[in-house]
């Protein structure tokens, strides 16, 4: 079979089921497509040569009744993988290689998926368009010198690109849903608490999430019923009763009140994302679903507070960086003068900022103007999302205020790239899950994403509203092979 | 309000990163750039709102302090960048 990459992760795993397609066949495959499209920049580190010994070693002895048997997936290089390197895309943590697996990685191997490598991403996972990893740009596959989004931004080029069958990233503010919507993929933030974060290099810890970015919803919604586990060696995952997601997905979606928020249509947001939106409507009204105009009244709120809670968490958790027990060490003087140095060579630019701006709203004086302020805020933000599930089941709204961008052209302005996660970031401050599935085409042929945010623990009510509308929408990404010589 | 290199000086030693002359000018740009951006919550009235402290609204849960790997100090000391096989090495701290 030659068009083996092109398959989704269902089509692979009931082929690998029925026997029609060993592990070798599909690992061999996603390896030859991975290594011809180097241009893309998509991974960091390739474990190629290992996952073909795993792949023959499964076909000796095939486990059939595993979730994911024999499949092969690369993985965002922010969540540890054993005796494998893991850089969090920074010079830093360049030659770090973990004594432990992630929780979630864990759980995908012992359903029996297979590493493939580990993606590039902006670095310590802050960025909005991949830019900032130390490891160089990833290109869009969609067009050249496209940046795919951030954070995930490898984790999204290596689905779109047909380089994984499927992937998981990780989302503070956007960082799976951004990626997704430019690429044209599906991509899932879970409810906070939902997925662990052991062994995640940590960004924000109230914020972050793990979850799946795949072709298609049921794809999406088998990896999320695979990752999301209640896990003891996290303290804030939530003991909550999860859903077989891929099992129980149904199209059936009628009579779900579906809420539009006005104060997403923002300023300056483009004709096509509002025209998008408006198809969005129709599409859930077509499958017979009601939509309710909602408002969410702090929304505009949402970034300059994150811009507070997310870099003081970051600020805290990257203090951890010293150059003494693992990662990049400089040079000094003495030992002050070693950690200054160590942190100013090892930390990228995008990273440095942050961690001043959490240090500067964490220290003496500031606290209450700032951090204390962005706590009480995102009370109202999480307020308002609470008032609206009053009245309607889920939300619907853009994924993205533009679609994907040309590399470069948001580097210099560090506000202009923040308001990429206009729409993702409230989501996030809430704790509640969300979902982009692709939904259309602008002008130029980019792809458009549409939002789908339910409440807390209810996955499986936006992946049934997102698989719903998958239906409806057709989309087919429009991808060219422009990187393969 | 803005940030001056006096202020960015300062942070940056609170932040154990040191800042040349040219990237303090830069990141006090930067910086009063996002401040300008945040100062938009100086907007609303605040003083009756209980602050968000965690989201799941659970409290933390304990868990037995019990070795669970062992044998891994020798992989956990080859992390570091300087060591002697048993201890991590730093500059000298004490004269």
């Amino acid at each position: 079979m030659s068009d083996i990459t092109k398959q989704s992760l269902t089509e692979l795993v009931e082929n690998i089921k029925n026997k029609k397609l060993s592990s070798t066949d599909v690992t061999k495959a996603f390896i030859q497509r991975s290594e011809k499209s180097s241009e893309l920049n998509a991974y960091i580190t390739d474990d190629f040569t290992s996952a073909l010994d795993k792949a023959k070693k499964f076909d000796q002895k095939p486990n059939l009744d595993l979730k994911l048997p024999g499949i092969p997936m690369a993985v965002k290089d922010l969540f540890c993988t054993k005796n494998i390197k893991t850089t969090a895309g920074s010079k830093i943590l360049n030659n770090f290689v973990p004594t432990y697996e992630s929780t979630v990685t864990e759980n995908i191997w012992n359903e029996g998926a297979i590493l493939l490598g580990k993606l590039n991403c902006d670095e310590f996972a802050m960025g909005s368009s991949n830019e900032t990893s130390h490891f160089g740009n990833v290109q869009n596959p969609i067009d050249k010198d496209l940046v795919p989004g951030g954070s995930s931004g490898g984790s999204a080029s290596a689905v779109a690109g047909q380089l994984t069958p499927i992937t998981i990233g990780t989302d503070t503010g956007g960082s799976i849903r951004q990626p997704a919507s430019f690429t044209g993929i599906v991509g899932l933030k879970p409810t906070y608490g939902s997925c662990s974060r052991y062994g995640i290099v940590a960004f924000a810890s109230s914020l972050d999430q793990a979850g799946p970015m795949a072709q298609n919803v049921k794809d999406c919604a088998l990896l999320q019923e695979v990752i999301s586990t209640y896990d003891s060696k996290d303290s804030t995952s939530i003991n909550f009763k999860r859903n077989h997601y891929s099992k129980e997905l149904t199209k059936n979606i009628k009579g779900k009140k579906i809420g539009i928020p006005k104060e997403y249509r923002v300023d300056g947001m483009s004709k096509e994302i509002e025209d998008l939106w408006q198809k969005g409507i129709q599409y859930v009204k077509d499958c017979g679903a009601e939509t309710i105009d909602i408002s969410l009244p702090h929304t505009s709120y949402a970034l300059p507070t994150y811009y507070i809670v997310a870099p003081a968490e970051a600020s805290s958790n990257l203090a951890r960086y010293d150059g003494v027990k693992y990662g990049y060490r400089a040079k000094g003087e003495n030992l002050i003068d070693m950690y200054e140095k160590t942190r100013s060579e090892g930390f990228g630019a995008e990273v440095q900022r942050r961690i001043m701006i959490g240090t500067y709203v964490l220290s003496s004086g500031y606290y209450d103007a700032y951090y204390l302020k962005a706590q009480k805020v995102r009370k109202l933000i999480k307020n308002d999302f609470d008032e609206a599930y009053k009245k309607v089941d889920a939300i619907l709204t853009p994924s993205t205020p533009s679609s994907a961008f040309k590399i470069g052209e948001k580097t210099n302005d560090p506000v202009s790239m923040y308001l990429n996660d206009i729409f993702t970031v409230p989501v996030n401050l809430a704790g509640l899950p969300g979902i982009s599935i692709p939904a259309g085409h602008d002008a130029k042929g980019y792809p458009l994403g549409l939002q789908i945010i339910g409440k807390a623990f209810d996955e499986q009510n936006i992946l049934n509203i997102a698989f719903a509308m998958e239906e409806k929408i057709n989309f087919k990404n429009k991808i060219t092979d422009w990187w393969i010589k | 309000m803005s940030i001056d290199l006096k202020t960015i000086k300062h942070i940056s030693k609170l932040s154990r990163i040191s800042v040349d002359e040219k990237r303090a000018e830069r990141l006090a740009d930067d910086l009063n750039s996002i401040f300008e951006f945040i100062e938009k919550l100086n907007e609303l009235k605040t003083d009756d709102v209980k602050p968000l402290t965690s989201i799941a609204e659970t409290t933390l849960k304990f868990r037995s302090d019990e070795i669970k790997s062992k044998n891994i100090r020798e992989q956990i000391i080859k992390n570091s960048p300087e060591d002697n096989e048993d201890y991590f090495v730093v500059p000298k701290v004490i004269e």
